[in-house]
């Protein structure tokens, strides 16, 4: 009876995660998509907790432990994501998603003990040792992989790459696949130093496999270890011939490879290309591109571009992450506010990759009560420049980079950007004259209609407006 | 050859699910608007923590203090990636919510 019940749990479960990704793909369900998830989530692991009957039809013991970790986890998850700031979310989503990672390989290296204290052979044992064996290797990668990239998306971790190192990767891979291979035939309790080189190896891997991605890349990286992650669930799944850990795992696993490529897409690069093309991985075109964006700029006054803006039809912002590091959405919506009382149309253009992540812009912006038929997507946003009066643009950098326009040596070519350079004029502020993420130079900066108002996004707009009030 | 065959049919129903979630997981996400992108891989993100399973059976199982220790750490780390992840998304959807 009771595993009849863990069985329409696991059921229950398996569908929740359908319907919540589901849901998930549409502004209107979203938030109750998440909610249905992880209502059935709840329902998968108190059933685990109290139904669970093992081979020799015992329950599980040591609930001290067990309940322990999950209040400890349970504690301490939701305080980081109830006070992670919303400039920080993706670093804490590649963070969330390397524990998971961890907890896969954790849960490998446990069984592998097991398996090679029973040492036996046959097609399950095989099977077993396989799976094993793949929850290690990718749950690991997936784990160091996050981590770095949680340390480069919060400026902790440089980019760092070094002639054949794509080469030696793939190699180490091989490697590993090869040793694994071996010792799922010849499990024994001797061979165990073989099972942490495999281990090391894949933590190594995954720490190699993200350092030379550029930093404005993570996005991409962090969508698809999440899918990596997914899989390592899933084969925890064969393991235990658990059907809500194999759904659950594989439907991420899918989904998550498949919106790795819908961002690429909205970068207009493959997937091959951020992997291995990285903007770090190219520092001499960055390099040589740096020596020739050099020029004049012309510095515009507080006053001058409040001036500019207040008698303008329309004014287009372009927000980026120097708006979300400074903390200064807000700001910018009484700003918005401000022209809109005085007759001019203010719309936000937003770029798809604008921030850390796709879709992080929009979430900023809705954090500050911004109208949702203010923001704009890129493409038409594009229309509207050349009958724009003025672009402020707030800490956005790449994704106005004419470069990627029209000079193929760029690292970033290729990539749709918002044509700003249409419109009349141009304000820029950024805090100095430093490349942006990527690292390289922009010559949006050095053309005639662009001005440059430097400062801290915040405290730059909150003049613009007192300046704007006392007009 | 017979030995792999074998391992595919005693595998069967296992095989066939991972099948269909893989074309159901590209075909539920197929066409979600950029704007969220974001929330979306966090939720998968959420979802993932479903080895969280896998965590609480080893550790229930377990009997030497080495796997207790390591399965422990499993439970805490596989808790923070479910809870976490779940909070998180609704942090970020709840911003959407409020927009008319």
């Amino acid at each position: 009876m009771e595993l009849n019940i863990l069985t329409i749990c696991y059921l229950i479960g398996s569908i929740t995660f359908i319907l919540g990704l589901k849901m998930l793909s549409n502004p209107a369900t979203a938030r109750k998509g998440n909610l249905i998830a992880a209502g059935g989530m709840a329902i998968a692991i108190a059933g685990t907790i109290f139904l669970y009957k093992g081979h020799d039809g015992e329950g599980l013991h040591n609930y001290a432990w067990i309940f322990g970790g999950l209040a400890i986890g349970t504690l301490v998850g939701f305080m980081a994501a109830k006070k992670v700031k919303m400039t920080a979310m993706p670093e804490m989503v590649s963070l969330f998603n390397g524990m998971g990672g961890a907890c896969a390989g954790l849960i490998s290296i446990i069984e592998y003990g097991r398996a090679s204290a029973d040492f036996g052979s046959g097609a399950t044992m095989h099977g077993k040792l396989i799976t094993i064996f793949l929850g290690l290797i990718i749950g690991s990668v997936s784990f160091a992989g996050s981590m770095v990239a949680w340390g480069k998306l919060n400026g902790k971790v440089k980019d760092f790459s070094f002639p054949g190192q794509q080469i030696l990767n793939t190699l180490m891979l091989f490697v590993m696949v090869c040793i694994a291979g071996y010792l799922v035939f010849n499990v024994t309790p001797a061979n165990a130093c073989w099972f942490y080189i495999i281990l090391t190896g894949a933590l190594v891997y995954g720490i190699m496999f993200v350092l030379p991605i550029g930093g404005a890349d993570m996005p991409v990286v962090i969508s698809l270890l999440n899918s990596f992650t997914g899989v390592a669930a899933a084969c925890g799944g064969f393991l235990y011939g658990n059907k809500v850990m194999l759904t659950g795992g594989i439907l991420v696993g899918a989904a998550g490879t498949l919106l790795t490529i819908l961002m690429c897409k909205a970068m207009n690069r493959s997937l091959l290309n951020v992997l291995i093309g990285s903007f770090g991985g190219n520092k001499a075109g960055g390099a040589a591109l740096q020596s020739a964006g050099g020029g004049t700029y012309k510095e515009i006054s507080i006053s001058d571009s409040a001036m500019v803006m207040s008698y303008a039809n329309r004014v287009i912002i372009v927000p980026g992450y120097g708006l979300a590091v400074a903390q200064a959405q807000h700001v910018c919506h009484e700003l918005e506010k401000l022209l809109d009382e005085k007759g001019v149309e203010v719309i936000y253009a937003i770029h798809p990759v604008a921030g850390r992540m796709p879709g992080h812009m929009n979430v900023l912006l809705a954090e500050a009560d911004v109208s949702y038929d203010k923001l704009m997507e890129m493409e038409d946003a594009n229309d509207l420049f050349k009958t724009t009066d003025v672009v402020l643009i707030l800490g956005a950098n790449d994704v106005v980079n004419p470069a990627a326009k029209n000079d193929p040596a760029s690292p970033i070519y290729g990539m749709p950007i918002l044509e700003v350079e249409l419109a009349k004029t141009v304000i820029v502020n950024k805090r100095s004259m430093k490349p942006g993420y990527a690292g390289i130079e922009n010559a949006l900066f050095f053309q005639p209609k662009t001005s440059m108002l430097f400062g801290d996004a915040k405290g730059v707009l909150q003049q613009l407006v007192s300046e704007i009030k006392s007009l | 050859m017979e030995y792999i065959l074998n391992l595919i049919r005693s595998n069967q129903e296992i095989i066939y699910i991972v099948i269909l979630m893989i074309f159901l997981g590209i075909e539920v996400i197929g066409r979600v608007p950029s704007v969220l992108h974001t929330p979306l891989m966090s939720g998968a993100n959420a979802i993932h923590g479903v080895v969280i399973i896998g965590a609480i059976i080893v550790m229930g199982e377990a009997t030497e203090i080495v796997a207790l220790v390591l399965g422990f750490l499993a439970v805490v780390l596989g808790t923070l990636n479910v809870v976490g992840g779940f909070v998180v998304t609704d942090r970020m959807l709840e911003m959407f919510k409020k927009k008319k």
